[in-house]
């Protein structure tokens, strides 16, 4: 690092803001990379926890490494899967085990020195002979080695996040959020990343303030710094100044006044003065959510994200266990609807080490996945059908791109429905079926893809970035990650339209939803649904109260003739700032 | 102890799998045992051990046998190296 820093010293950093709130408190940085090793001593009386830990990180290591060959045996077939058994194999090499074992026990030093300073000897040995063929083995005990020391890494640091404090980060991946959001984390501080990354999405769900995409916070920042989160603004202080304290302190104060004026519309109907009524649903992921979401004054769920269960599992879940999950969510929310989204796997929606895709957002993802492996898809659609005996719920397709996947999605869901007919096992025969609209070319297939279903739900965040051509978690590109883009706004005029005209009902469940600056817009462009995620519940339905549908309209049919983001976007904002002056746009 | 010397048949030498087929067999006997090629010795039962010599077709390994059952120890590993572990001689 070649910046000088003098201790003390107030450093700003500007990224995007995330996820909302204010957060002070002390830095914890979280590598990812290759684990360092440092021999260190342990006491006789920590030896039981540290080969536990040993221990753990080796089950954990066997699990990530049987995720892996699954999903290498699919993609690769059996032959290449072959390096990822060995290295199962080496992990479960019970004499290598137990010499590190003996060798923590007899020489007192932490874990991952032993299994560096054992493993590296064969790794030696291998690295000298004059074969190809071994240097590939080496490569292959490096990993296994690798796995072990940053399992073993990642246990020391949950146990020592027991005091709060920001985590600092290059990137979290979906993963990494869940189960950091079992310590407590004040925030997140990350170096990549956008605002519609999932990592984001979750940490506004988990309502734990989060700054992304300032490129160099792992650079200037080290453990035990203390930091100030603005996840409002999007800005991190380092070694904040008395000053700066105090007028976050009052800014939270001044959010905090307004969450309180929300808690008193949460149970009246999202609708406009003129009486247009608006679903106004939630987004969620776990059926942990479906408690809050509903005291958020939610009136379904207008997006479950079935693919969160994936995350951290080897193999997909049996249609029992996905069955459990679903009846729970749906259960909870009865009477009122739930729909679920079938997986959505793909892109940069799964759990850590799955297959690689040399550009994965335009791979095997959503649908397609879903229809190249028919068995997983049944599965899944039965457990979905099953949630649905008591005809609250709801099934949405992913990534749809043409009509074509639709037939045969339908067509599975036929099976599906003859399946558990056949065995008596009851489920909503007319179950209502969608699709989200988030490629373009379904976007403008709208109208006859409508034809063959209940209702469309457009997903913003992949419509806008396969439109403008924008990675959504690049932050070299996230400027141009435009949600007011004139095309994107267009479109989903389109969109709608499209639906209405063959009589059923247009909802959105993209970021966009939530984005009080959109909200007029998006009740004036005609949408039937808005689905967002619970903690902006409340301030999006207090919008749709104080304005009337009459102007919503007038004021999306100016924007529908704008010519730029930025053109848009301040338009909005003056609306609301003379409309609405009391929502406090912060950005 | 029981010694024996034997050559590796198998076109492929002790590569991924025959290693394994080689530990899973060894295991199943009390007796230690231990593999020497040239100067270097390693433990028949670790995998990670096995995968480090680099045995192609042609080697000369000396296996050694140590404990109760360690007649039929050699015997079952010995056989495993003359069938060439099923595989392609």
């Amino acid at each position: 690092m070649s910046a000088v820093r003098t201790s003390g010293q107030e450093i700003l950093l500007k990224g995007i803001a995330a996820a909302p709130g204010i957060a002070m408190g002390p830095a914890y940085l979280y590598s990812k990379l290759m684990p360092r090793v440092k021999m260190r001593s342990i006491k006789p009386s920590d030896l039981k926890s540290e080969l536990q830990r040993l221990r753990n990180a080796t089950a954990r290591s066997v699990k990530e490494l049987q995720k892996i060959l699954s999903f290498a045996e699919q993609k690769l077939g059996s032959q290449d899967a072959k390096i990822f058994e060995a290295q199962i194999m080496i992990l479960n090499d019970s004499i290598l085990m137990g010499t590190i074992e003996d060798r923590i026990k007899d020489e007192l030093k932490n874990a991952e020195y032993i299994v560096s300073d054992e493993i590296s000897k064969y790794k030696r040995l291998m690295f000298a002979a004059q074969d190809e063929y071994m240097h590939e083995r080496a490569h292959d005990v490096d990993d296994v080695m690798n796995r072990i020391i940053r399992n073993i890494q990642d246990q020391r640091l949950f146990s020592r996040l027991e005091g709060e404090s920001v985590i600092v980060s290059e990137k979290l991946a979906p993963a990494d959020t869940v189960i950091f959001s079992r310590n407590q984390v004040l925030g997140y501080v990350t170096d990549l990343g956008g605002v519609t990354s999932h990592a984001a999405i979750l940490s506004r769900s988990l309502k734990i303030p989060a700054v992304v995409g300032l490129r160099t916070a792992t650079k200037h920042i080290r453990s035990g710094d203390f930091l100030a989160i603005d996840g409002y603004a999007g800005f991190v202080a380092i070694n904040p100044t008395e000053e700066t304290r105090e007028g976050l302190k009052r800014k939270a104060k001044r959010f905090k006044d307004f969450e309180k004026h929300l808690v008193g519309i949460v149970h009246l109907p999202a609708e406009t003065i003129d009486h247009r009524h608006i679903a106004l649903s939630s987004n969620i992921e776990f059926p942990e959510e479906v408690e809050f979401a509903f005291a958020q004054g939610s009136e379904g769920i207008g997006l479950y994200r079935t693919e969160s269960q994936l995350i951290g599992m080897a193999k997909y879940p049996t249609e029992d266990e996905q069955y459990e999950v679903y009846k729970r969510v749906a259960d909870g929310f009865f009477p009122h609807s739930v729909i679920f989204r079938t997986f959505d796997v793909g892109g940069d929606k799964l759990a850590p080490d799955a297959y690689q895709e040399e550009n994965p957002f335009l791979g095997c993802r959503g649908i397609r996945m879903l229809l190249d492996h028919p068995e997983i898809f049944q599965e899944h659609l039965r457990a979905i059908l099953r949630a649905s005996a008591k005809k609250n719920v709801c099934i949405m397709f992913p990534m749809i791109s043409n009509l074509y996947e639709v037939h045969r999605a339908k067509s599975y869901l036929d099976k599906a429905q003859e399946d558990l007919s056949s065995r008596g096992v009851p489920f909503d025969k007319r179950i209502k079926i969608g699709v989200m609209i988030e490629v373009p070319s379904a976007a403008m297939m709208a109208q006859e893809i409508a034809s063959e279903v209940d209702f469309l739900s457009i997903g913003t965040n992949d419509l806008i970035q396969y439109m403008l051509a924008v990675d959504r978690d690049n932050s070299y590109v996230a400027p141009l990650f435009q949600q007011f883009n004139p095309a994107v706004v267009r479109t989903i005029k389109m969109v709608v339209d499209a639906g209405h005209k063959r009589n059923v009902w247009v909802g959105i469940c993209g970021e966009m939803a939530g984005d009080p600056l959109a909200t007029m817009l998006l009740v004036g462009l005609g949408l039937d649904e808005l689905s967002v995620i619970p903690s902006i519940l409340p301030e999006i339905k207090d919008i749709i109260r104080s304005i009337k549908y009459k102007d919503a309209k007038r004021i999306a049919d100016r924007a529908l003739a704008m010519s730029s983001d930025t053109e848009i976007k301040e338009y909005l904002s003056s609306v609301v700032k003379s409309k609405l002056p009391e929502i406090p746009l912060d950005t | 102890m029981v010694e024996r010397v034997i050559v590796i048949k198998n076109r492929t030498g002790l590569h991924t799998r025959p290693a394994a087929t080689l530990v899973k067999t060894a295991a199943a006997f009390k007796s230690d045992f231990y593999i020497l090629k040239d100067t270097f010795e390693i433990n028949g039962k670790s995998i990670i051990g096995v995968m480090t010599l680099a045995a192609d077709q042609g080697s000369t390994l000396r296996l050694k046998f140590i404990g109760p059952d360690e007649e039929q120890a050699a015997q079952a590993v010995t056989e495993l190296f003359e069938r060439g572990f099923d595989e392609q001689l």
